[in-house]
Parts: structure tokens; C-alpha cells; sequence
């Protein structure tokens, strides 16, 4: 059932995408992404990864579609014909997926609990970690202390990006404020 | 702002629940799923909500650009104070064992710092990036 459901949201997904890349329309274009995102988000449940779900339906659904629908404010609602035939593109983008996919024939089988990854600290962190850190949610635990080192980086990363937008969004607003000044 | 009787109820109406649910992950998140990334993020969301229904003017009112700006340094600051206070107390750094008498005390009163500077951060930058785009018109080019 679960794998019937999935398969349903990854079907509906691919279809989204192909109607995303036809499409002229701004507009009908971040509204596709974000139901792209909610279907991902619902695929996430489905796969028992509430935390992602979470995290992808208030980001890529919520907050990337509203960001999306201000930079349209900003320009035209048509996309502009290509300029060329997207031959090139299109062949060098179906290559590497193909390569993508031929890469995960030598993955593990899916949820395979003989997979190395499962083997390595895994089994460490599900049989000590409510004992050590006294969290029952494993998923905390590991994020937040085990590898606190990777979420501190993570948060730095986030903290750079958000740094990085406010110095390049706010000297545009400068220049113009310094260009009407004199 | 919109004048849309029905959006401005249901804004009142959800922003509520949707700041306890906020809430609820944040301090929730040892016991059930999520965190402060989640946390952070569904703030934002209810916050930029609130903006889209009230206006950009209003949201600046309940949180200022110095305010929001704070955040997304205050968050990266809080969870490095709660790093170097390992070495501090003798242990190292992000060593949460050594912040109360009992190691597994300790664990706790780390990682709940350390997710709600997550949490902090996450929210700041979301919000400011909303700001930034939602503060431009065409003419600002």
C-alpha cells in the first residue's frame, strides 16, 4: 500500500515537472512548483520522514512560492522565447541522468537493513543514544548531539546565505537612494 | 494589505495555531519529530502570513528589520556560546555532558540551547529575505 501511494505522488510529481518545463506562464510556473513541493512533502510522510515533510511543505511550498510570486512582481509574467533549440541542453541533461541512474544500480535495495550505512553507527546511536543523551526521539539526538559538530555548520551555512542576500539586496537600494541625492 | 473580509478572519483565525505549532515542534522536537530548523521555519511562515494579509508595514511593526537582523546572527552566537561553554567547564567543545551535574541533564540543557539558536537563525534569515523581496517595487532597479 505504502509503495502503491509513493509510487501515485511520483507519477503526479513527474507530471508536474514535464507541464513545469512546458509552460510560458510565470504565474501557472511557481504555482506548479509549490504543488510539486507539496507532493514532495506528502511523499515524505509517506516514507515516515515527518521532519523533512515538515521542513519541505513551510520552505519549498510556503516560503520559496511566496519569494517566487515577489521576484514576478518584479518582471514580466511571460517567459521570453528561447533564443536557440535546446538540443544541446536537453541531450547533455538526459546523459547524466541516465548516468544518475545507472550509478544507483549498485545502491543497496531500498530500506535494506543490511545496507553498509545501516551497519556503521547506526545500530551505536539507536542502542545508546536514549541512554546517553536521555532523548527519546533518536532523529534529535543524533542531529543535535551526536553530530552537533555538522549542525553548527549547518546553521553557519544558513547564516551565511542570509548575510549574503542582506549585503547584495540592500547596497541596490543605496545606489538608487544615492543616486537621487545629488 | 488586503481587504478581503475572509482572508483577514482565517489570517486571524490560523496565525495562532500556527505560532503554538510552531511552539510545540521547538520544544516537542525530543520527543517527537521535528526541531529548531522546523520550529524556525513555520515561525516564518506565520510571520510572512501575517504580511501578506496585513501588510508588509504592519509585520515590520510586530518585527522589526533590527529585530530580524539580530536573530540571524544571535542564533549562530547562541549555539557557538553553548560550544565554547564546554571547554568553560572543563570539558569539549559542544560537549553538552559537562553543563549540569548529571551527563544526561547535561545532554538535555545542550541541545535544547542549541535548537532554539537553530531556531532563531532560521527564522531570522527567513524573514529578512522576505523583507528584502517584499520591500522592492519595479522601480527600484
Amino acid at each position: 500500500m505504502e509503495t502503491l501511494i509513493v509510487n501515485v505522488l511520483l507519477t503526479l510529481m513527474m507530471l508536474a515537472v514535464v507541464v513545469l518545463a512546458r509552460t510560458r506562464n510565470l504565474f501557472a510556473v511557481i504555482v506548479l512548483s509549490g504543488l510539486y513541493s507539496f507532493l514532495m512533502a506528502t511523499a515524505m510522510v509517506a516514507l515516515d520522514a515527518v521532519d523533512v515533510a515538515m521542513t519541505e511543505a513551510a520552505v519549498g511550498a510556503g516560503i520559496s512560492t511566496v519569494l517566487l510570486l515577489g521576484a514576478l512582481h518584479l518582471c514580466r509574467s511571460e517567459e521570453a522565447k528561447p533564443a536557440h533549440k535546446p538540443w544541446l541542453p536537453l541531450a547533455v541533461t538526459a546523459s547524466a541522468g541516465l548516468l544518475l541512474v545507472y550509478g544507483t544500480w549498485d545502491l543497496p535495495a531500498f530500506s535494506d537493513p543490511e545496507a553498509p550505512i545501516h551497519k556503521h553507527v547506526a545500530p551505536r546511536y539507536l542502542a545508546d543514544g536514549p541512554r546517553e543523551t536521555g532523548v527519546p526521539n533518536v532523529v534529535t539526538a543524533v542531529l543535535a548531539s551526536y553530530r552537533g559538530f555538522d549542525t553548527l555548520g549547518e546553521t553557519t551555512v544558513v547564516f551565511t546565505a542570509g548575510a549574503g542576500i542582506i549585503a547584495l539586496l540592500r547596497r541596490r537600494r543605496r545606489t538608487t537612494a544615492d543616486k537621487e541625492a545629488p | 494589505m488586503t481587504r478581503d473580509m475572509v482572508l483577514r478572519v482565517v489570517a486571524k483565525l490560523l496565525i495562532p495555531f500556527i505560532l503554538l505549532f510552531a511552539l510545540y515542534v521547538q520544544f516537542h522536537g525530543d520527543f517527537g519529530p521535528g526541531g529548531g530548523f522546523q520550529a524556525g521555519v513555520i515561525l516564518a511562515a506565520a510571520m510572512v502570513f501575517y504580511a501578506i494579509v496585513f501588510g508588509l508595514d504592519n509585520a515590520r511593526k510586530v518585527l522589526p528589520d533590527r529585530l530580524v537582523e539580530t536573530m540571524v546572527a544571535a542564533g549562530v552566537l547562541l549555539y557557538l556560546g553553548v560550544g565554547v561553554a564546554g571547554p568553560l567547564l572543563g570539558g569539549n567543545f559542544l560537549d553538552y555532558f559537562v553543563l549540569a551535574a548529571d551527563p544526561v541533564a547535561g545532554q538535555h540543557r545542550g541541545i535544547f540551547w542549541i535548537e532554539l539558536g537553530v531556531a532563531i537563525t532560521v527564522c531570522g534569515v527567513m524573514l529578512k529575505v522576505y523583507y528584502l523581496f517584499a520591500g522592492r517595487g519595479p522601480e527600484d532597479d
